[in-house]
Formats: structure tokens, sequence, C-alpha cells
């Protein structure tokens, strides 16, 4: 086995992406397949589980310690990195990307790698709306916000009515849970919920398969080996839009 | 190489449907994933320890993956009492719920949660960074020795797991035969540590913790070589197996069975791997070979 310690990155970037999402650029690159994480050493804090935006990025929105931790470290400060960990997005040509709040930042590599042909953006208001700049040049984005105040006024999931589906070869999905679920709803009905790839969020503490906190109802799949990238018909019969697990294994409700 | 006959096994009074068990600790902190190791080819399954309160665990990293072992200080992160409505799928199969407390009082209590819904029980008496627990008390013979009673008087069988971090791990493993042990398994992790050179601190959030894998193996050996000669009570090994030659040579030193934790790491599908090597059907039996190396 290769040594897996943590490695020492420099933060040399940290840019302010939304009100509550920052990128932080480090100096060492991570070679990876789109959809793939690493575990996020903050120094004295906690180690969490982020998906990476580019080989040398994280996008993070705060919402706990040790992303607090995080925001307050800024250029050049150092922090560990793990991995990369998962599976990531399968290979496709012709990706539809659906992607809600922060869950852009693992859909972001998967435009650069130039194989998402539309890309479904939702945010609760414009200025959450994450990448939009960086994925128009990508892709062709089409914008839904909770409130309206950019694009169709409403869920990423109405914007599916008015596409073709059959046109593409897979579909991609990360973002709120509840927003996953409906998407997987709406495949399901279409019958198409095996050629689409959720990218799931649960609490981790191993990274790599051992420590069994991330396992899913009722496979026992584990997210994070296993994972964090699942078909929806996997998802079907599952926990998944209705419960996850805390760091103690207790269930709690979505 | 040394063949088995395949078929099931009793130990510390136990049925296992081969000598291959999940160690403590690893997949098993929910009913789905133990169900899915036994699916697997696990001959039995070790939950993860469950205590008296539910606890969050240590901060992180909690573990790092090594050259040939693993270092990790979880900090015994378990969902406490919620964890019987886990088990009720497995209700019949051959599971084995670890149990963890502070006192030999805590220890009972945990236990009677569980009677008549599990196959066993192994106390945790050796886990090597949860202050107060584990460890803490398993260096304390007569601290093993009351902690095994509480729960080996409801009736169950009651495995004890021993830490190798004591000067005598025989002296241990005699307080929890006479505590009314059914079993002895041996060993937990190696207390440990690694530094980030670069970050200038402990790696683990809980600055050490304890190392199992391939590293331990050859600790493992001789802490059951040992026990063997120590006590009449049955031994399963545990640290570091990850082939069938293994699994052969542990029971050479005394084991009856193993558990196999760390080797999921490399490859989810180990025990049906290392059954493939182990069983044949022209086999002998594990009689022939447990303690042989004592001749």
């Amino acid at each position: 086995m290769p040594e897996g310690l943590p490695v020492p990155v420099t933060i040399q970037r940290v840019k302010q992406e939304t009100p509550s999402v920052r990128t932080f650029w480090f100096d060492t690159p991570f070679p990876s397949v789109p959809g793939q994480f690493v575990m996020v050493w903050v120094p004295g804090t906690d180690e969490i589980p982020m998906a990476l935006s580019s080989e040398n990025s994280i996008t993070v929105q705060k919402v706990g310690d040790a992303t607090s931790a995080l925001f307050d470290i800024g250029e050049g400060g150092k922090i560990g990195i793990r991995g990369p960990f998962g599976n990531g997005f399968p290979k496709g040509e012709k990706y539809l990307a659906i992607a809600g709040g922060v869950g852009a930042a693992p859909l972001l590599p998967l435009a650069r790698a130039d194989c998402v042909m539309t890309m479904l953006l939702g945010a609760r208001t414009e200025n959450e709306l994450l990448f939009m700049d960086q994925l128009d040049e990508l892709t062709d984005v089409i914008i839904a916000t909770d409130d309206g105040t950019l694009g169709t006024k409403g869920f990423v999931t109405q914007l599916m009515e008015d596409l073709n589906l059959a046109a593409y070869d897979r579909i991609a999905v990360c973002g709120p849970e509840v927003m996953m679920r409906a998407v997987l709803a709406k495949v399901d009905e279409k019958g198409i919920a095996h050629k689409t790839e959720f990218s799931l969020h649960r609490y981790m503490k191993c990274g790599v398969g051992v420590c069994g906190s991330c396992c899913i109802d009722p496979s026992g799949l584990r997210v994070c080996r296993d994972g964090p990238v699942f078909t929806g018909d996997k998802l079907l019969k599952s926990e998944f839009g209705h419960y996850m697990r805390d760091a103690s294994g207790r269930k709690k409700n979505i | 190489m040394v063949a088995l006959r395949p078929g099931k096994v009793t130990v510390g009074g136990v049925t296992l449907e081969n000598h291959l068990l999940l160690a403590a600790g690893v997949l098993g902190t929910t009913g789905a994933s133990l169900s899915r190791m036994l699916t697997l080819g696990a001959g039995g399954v070790v939950t993860k320890s469950i205590g008296p309160a539910p606890k969050d665990g240590h901060a992180g990293p909690c573990l790092v993956v090594l050259e040939d072992g693993i270092l990790n200080a979880m900090g015994l992160p378990n969902p406490s009492k919620e964890f019987v409505d886990e088990l009720a799928p497995l209700a019949k199969k051959p599971v084995v719920v670890s149990i963890f407390g502070g006192t030999p009082e805590e220890f009972g209590e945990v236990a009677g949660w569980f009677t008549g819904k599990a196959a066993g029980f192994e106390l945790n008496l050796s886990c090597p960074h949860a202050e107060g627990y584990g460890a803490a008390i398993g260096s304390d013979p007569g601290l093993v020795e009351a902690c095994t009673r509480a729960v080996s008087r409801l009736g169950a069988p009651t495995w004890v797991k021993l830490t190798p971090n004591v000067t005598d791990i025989t002296a241990i493993g005699k307080a929890a035969e006479r505590g009314g042990a059914t079993a002895i398994v041996a060993i937990n992790t190696v207390k440990a540590m690694r530094i980030s050179t670069g970050l200038r601190r402990p790696v683990l959030g809980n600055r050490f913790g304890g190392l199992s894998g391939s590293a331990i193996f050859p600790v493992a050996v001789r802490c059951v070589y040992d026990l063997y000669e120590a006590v009449k009570i049955p031994i399963i090994g545990c640290g570091g197996i990850a082939s069938a030659d293994n699994v052969v040579e542990m029971m050479m030193a005394g084991a009856r069975a193993v558990e196999i934790g760390s080797a999921v790491q490399g490859d989810v599908t180990i025990f049906s791997k290392i059954a493939g090597k182990l069983y044949a059907k022209d086999g002998i039996s594990a009689d022939e070979i447990v303690g042989c190396a004592h001749a």
C-alpha cells in the first residue's frame, strides 16, 4: 500500500464565489477523475470530505466548525489533503449535468473535461448561483432560482421538463439531497434512473472504506469507496432522500 | 499449504459459517453493512463497539493508511441503544456485539439491551485511545475480571478482546477466564503515532491511536502463542491477518478462529478470497493444527 498520510499543502489563493462559498487553491495538484473527493484536514479542528473543483482546488460552503476554521485560515495557510478517493463520474460524451447550490463544485471538472452538453444550474437566489460565468464558457447553461431572481422561477426539476432527455447518454446530479431525490423521481418516471449518476454526501471518518460510518441502507454500500457516485437504480429503494447518519451513527431525517 | 475442511465451526459458544470473522470497528456501524459482509463471505461479524451513551468520536483525521498498516483513533463513535434496532434484520445470524463501558455496571447494562438478540458479546477492554474506556480498564486484571463477570453472568457467550499494550498479556487473559469469558480475542491495535513533518503536529486528531494491519501480525502471533499456554478457553486470533497462510499461522500459534479487519481496506471481498484458498473438500480438521507450533 502506498503511504496515505495527509499531504501538507499551502493555500495560494482564495476566491469568494457566493456569499457563503469560497474556492481555495493549493500548491499541489491531485490528479483525479471528475467527481472524486479528498479528505481536507484543517489542523486543530477536524478533517472533512470535499469534492475537488479542479486538480488543485476545493470549493467550500461554510456550514460548520471545520469549514469555518478553513475560512479563517486564508491565503498562505497550510492544510493537509488525503486522496483523491471514491469512484467519480463514469466516462460519458453527452452528459446532462444538474447542479443545486454548492453541488456545482464536483460538476465543474466534468464540464471542463468537455463532456457536458447541457447544464441545469439551480440555487435559492441569483447571488448563490455557483460558477455561472465559467460554466457558461464551457457548456450550455440553463438557470433556475427558487425566488426567480434569475432564470426560471422554481426548481431545476422543472427545467428537465423542457429537455429531450433521450438526447443525453448520461445525467450527472449533485446538490441538496431533497433536490436530488426530486430528480431521481423524475428520471425513474422516465425509465432512465440507471443512467443517472448521483453524487452523494454522507458523514465520513476514514474516507477509505474501512470505518463504515458512510454506509447506506439497505445495500450497505460505502459512499466513500463504492461511491460517492451511484446510479439512480441503486438508490431507488434506499435511505437516499429520507435519512442519513450523524457522527455517532444515529439516523437523522432529511 | 495446509487446507482445512469447510463447514460450520463453534468457537467460544458462537457458531460461525467459517473460521473468518469481521473484526470489531470495521464496517460494523450499521446492520446493512454487517449483512453485506456476511454476504461477502465472513463466517461471522463483530459489530462496532457499543457503549452506554451515544458518542461522536474524536475529531479528524481519525484514520490514515500506512505502507503496511492502518493507524486510527476513531474514539468509539457509536449510536448506543439505537443500535439494537439495527440488528433486528440479522436475528439468528452469527453477529457478535462488541460492547464497552467505563465500569462493570455499564458493561452489564449495555449487554442487557442485546440479550437474546445477538449470538454473543465481545468486550472491548482494549481500545488504546479512549480515555476511561478500553485499555484504560483492560490493563487492570481486577477490572477485567469484574467487567467480564458482569456480562458472562447474563449467560450469553462472552468473548474478551485484549490489548497488547501491557507487560504481560497472559495475566489479563487469565483474569478474563476467571471472570467467565468463553473465549479470548487477541489482539486489539498497538498504541502508535505518526507526525506530519509538513504540518509539525501529530497526524491524528487524537494525537495517538492504534496500529493495525500487516505491521502488527508478528505481535499478534506472539500474543496468541503466549495466551495458548496460559488459558484453557479458546483464543480467536486478530491482528494483521490478510491471507490464508496468515490464518493457518495464527491457528498454529493457538487460535481456533480469526478476525480480519484492516485487510478489507485493500479488498472488501477478502473473506471469500481467503476462504477460497483456505478450504478444500479433502482438507483436514482445524483441530490438527490449532496450537501445533507448541509441540
